[in-house]
């Protein structure tokens, strides 16, 4: 089917861009900024708030505001980014244009209305209920509605994503299967379609039981279905970014997969086993059996971690390969030496690659073992395992995939170079930091979601070690690093977008539908030959050695508390 | 490139290099390692939650609360009542907004039947500086049984978040040696 639509050829990549896909990344992405800034500054003050030597905000501000920084950046921030690179993985990656962008519009439109919808009703005070709204504890009942709109727009995006693949296939944009990014974009979509799903399930009666149609809604039965939402969600965050760290792998060294098999297949296995996780949740509930515990924390034996650690060694391994391709041959490490490190893209994806791994993936793990995390759950461990992992890992890997998309999409140059060049490693220090000093207070048994730890209102109150303030007062420290990172990354993005030079546009001109895919001009593609990469070999056998001692450590501390049966 | 279609259209006829069965062997293997350890704690560890639970409402928990305590109240602090069951017993302890009710004082060495549930919306036992984090619920009754192995004053924090006292929910637990 012949369409008239607008395109350009991109310069730099040859790649085929239709101003329809062109407009709805760019919205997408500049919406997801904004809500990056407004959230990230709540976070701001929430680490304030728990540094004992400042304790910015009064209780009730405190929990509100942890609440609106819950979701602004767990879920408003990351998904509409998410829906920015679903648009690019298919309609740009594949040469096509977008499947019916009015309804993308709408989709977009949906969950712009949701977001505001749901930050009006917890800045109106009533329902600081934190992000998981655990029942029975009552929202206002537009900060239900406005997830579930939210959530409406982005099934929508999800499924313009699968058009998108399917027109290009019957327009024959591309030759033989899709590429190895679009794959992980799909391998994001399916694990979004269950998530929304599954939150349409709970969600829904909740909403209907906030404007008083449903008298009770289960405590355990919310608690499962609303995690296979909350925790799928980040499975999603987890297949868009390790996608983006071949993208940028590609991009910046014409990194190909070391094997395109078996890259997909750690893809699929993330479909297959990832939505189990709402267990890692539920393990000190009560009326849970430990089968069914044991059998989905692990994902079904391990096989999602296994997945993860997969890509652990292919993603490092394609660029190692690429760069010993270009004559980077001696030692073990100059490949990595000499890569590109004052170039933000490429230091923001290796140091999301390296902190979500050791931090996010072994933490992750290991508070996942059933047993062990009667240690761990619900203290601040917690949120400073997912630090790692949505904050050091995907929230910048984005920020890196930014800095290129600022000229590839928005046709400007990046303003202020200098400044983008320390960024990763600011907001990488301060996300790892802050991930780091959580943990460390979260093992000293120092709750999450508490406004003073010093229990100065409590009538029975408990000192925790000295260690814990020291713990907050570093979280904090961390924090102002993450922050200035944040503000840099602000600064230089809504900058380039305003003032930055632009760049000469490419040829326009109508399309004809079919034609012949322009990525041919990007060369040769396939997996990579022959490779061997001692390096990367090197570094995944370091990272094993750091979890198996970890993970053992953690037995040990478990065997010193009380037995219990 | 990752970001085109693969070179070779019959991508999935490709031999796998050597460093990645390596690793996939090694981490499948240790994935194994892992969930085995779980059941092998099961049958050899100390430490393992019970799968003891049972519906109850508010009311009725709160009644078999008050009967503990009208049988084994030894003193109260700071308008607490301390209970000193008889070992063995069962005991139990209740979450609402926002305390833990009522204090506890258990004998080391010994072994409890602990009942945990909550009065209203959820919480979190968090028991410091021992480190025992459960989820309480309120319609369950959780049941745990335990064996304190060391004297000392202990705090139970609410690590769930409960409304806006959450902060203040601080609960008491001594275990003692057998007088």
């Amino acid at each position: 089917m012949a369409t008239n639509e607008q395109y350009r050829i991109c310069p730099a990549t040859g790649l085929r861009i239709y101003r329809s896909a062109e407009n709805l990344i760019k919205a997408n992405a500049v919406v997801a900024v904004v809500f990056l800034a407004v959230g990230g500054l709540f976070g701001f003050m929430v680490a304030m708030t728990r540094w004992k030597a400042i304790h910015l905000l009064p209780a009730k501000w405190f929990y509100l505001v942890l609440t609106a920084h819950g979701l602004d950046v767990l879920v408003v921030w990351i998904i509409f980014f998410e829906m920015a690179v679903l648009y690019f993985a298919s309609a740009v990656l594949l040469n096509c244009r977008l499947a019916t962008p009015k309804l993308a519009w709408t989709g977009f439109a949906l969950m712009l209305i949701g977001a505001v919808v749901t930050n009006i009703a917890v800045l109106q005070g009533g329902s600081s209920v934190m992000f998981t709204s655990y029942v029975p504890m009552r929202a206002a009942p537009h900060f239900y509605l406005g997830i579930i709109l939210f959530a409406v727009g982005a099934l929508i995006g999800c499924f313009i994503f699968l058009g998108t693949l399917i027109i290009a296939k019957q327009e024959r944009t591309y030759k033989g299967s899709i590429p190895l990014v679009t794959f992980g974009a799909l391998t994001a979509a399916i694990i979004a379609i269950f998530t929304i799903a599954t939150g349409a399930i709970i969600l829904i009666p909740t909403f209907l039981w906030s404007l008083g149609y449903i008298s009770h809604i289960d405590p355990l039965v919310y608690r499962t279905i609303w995690w296979a939402f909350g925790h799928s969600s980040q499975q999603i965050n987890v297949a868009a970014h390790i996608s983006i760290w071949y993208l940028i792998a590609a991009v910046i060294f014409g990194a190909k997969p070391l094997s395109e098999k078996v890259s997909r297949f750690a893809f699929l296995l993330y479909i297959l086993f990832l939505q189990l996780a709402s267990a890692h949740h539920l393990l000190v509930d009560p009326g849970i059996s430990s089968e069914w515990k044991i059998f989905n924390t692990s994902y079904a034996m391990y096989l999602a971690v296994l997945g993860s650690m997969i890509h652990g060694l292919t993603v490092p391994g394609s660029i190692e390969a690429a760069q010993r391709r270009k004559g980077y041959n001696n030692g073990l490490f100059e490949w990595l030496r000499k890569a590109p490190w004052g170039n933000p893209a490429f230091s923001g994806m290796f140091l999301s690659l390296i902190l979500f791994g050791f931090l996010g993936g072994i933490s992750g793990v290991v508070m996942g073992v059933e047993q062990i995390n009667l240690i761990m759950h619900n203290t601040l461990y917690v949120p400073g395992h997912f630090h790692a992992t949505v904050v050091a890992g995907t929230t910048l890997a984005f920020m890196a995939v930014t800095y290129l998309l600022i000229p590839l999409i928005f046709q400007r140059e990046l303003i202020l170079p200098g400044w983008a060049r320390v960024q990763p490693y600011l907001f990488g220090l301060g996300a790892g930091g802050i991930s780091v000093f959580m943990m460390g207070a979260g093992t000293l048994g120092v709750p999450r979601r508490h406004w003073d730890i010093s229990m100065a209102d409590a009538q029975l109150p408990y000192d925790f070690p000295g260690a814990a303030n020291l713990m907050m007062g570093l979280n904090g420290m961390s924090a102002v690093l993450a922050t200035l990172g944040g503000f840099i990354f602000i600064v230089v993005v809504v900058g380039s977008l305003l003032f930055g030079k632009r760049i000469a546009v490419g040829t326009t001109e109508a399309a004809s539908g079919s034609g012949q895919p322009a990525a041919s001009a990007v060369g040769r593609y396939g997996s990579a030959e022959a490779p061997a990469v001692p390096g990367t070999l090197a570094m995944v056998g370091v990272f094993f050695i750091t979890f198996i001692l970890y993970y053992f450590v953690n037995w040990k501390y478990l065997a010193e508390i009380w037995p219990l049966r | 490139m990752s970001i085109s279609p693969p070179q070779e259209q019959l991508w999935w006829n490709e031999p796998i290099p050597k460093s990645e069965l390596i690793w996939i062997t090694t981490a499948f293997l240790w994935g194994l390692v892992m969930f085995f350890a779980m059941i092998y704690w099961h049958i050899a560890g100390e430490q393992n939650l019970s799968n003891e639970a049972y519906r109850t409402t508010p009311e009725a928990f709160a009644a078999k609360t008050e009967a503990m305590i009208a049988k084994y109240k030894v003193r109260e602090e700071g308008g607490y009542p301390v209970v000193h069951p008889l070992p063995g017993e069962d005991v139990y302890l209740i979450g609402r907004l926002w305390q833990w009710w009522p204090i506890l004082e258990l004998e080391k060495d010994q072994t409890y039947r602990l009942h945990i549930s909550s009065m209203d919306y959820m919480h979190g036992f968090s028991l410091q500086p021992v480190n025992i984090n459960l989820q309480i619920l309120p319609g369950y009754d959780m049941v745990l049984t335990v064996t304190p192995d060391k004297t000392g004053e202990l705090g139970i924090v609410c690590n769930e978040f409960c409304g806006i006292g959450h902060h203040t929910m601080l609960g008491r637990l001594y275990v003692v040696d057998h007088p």
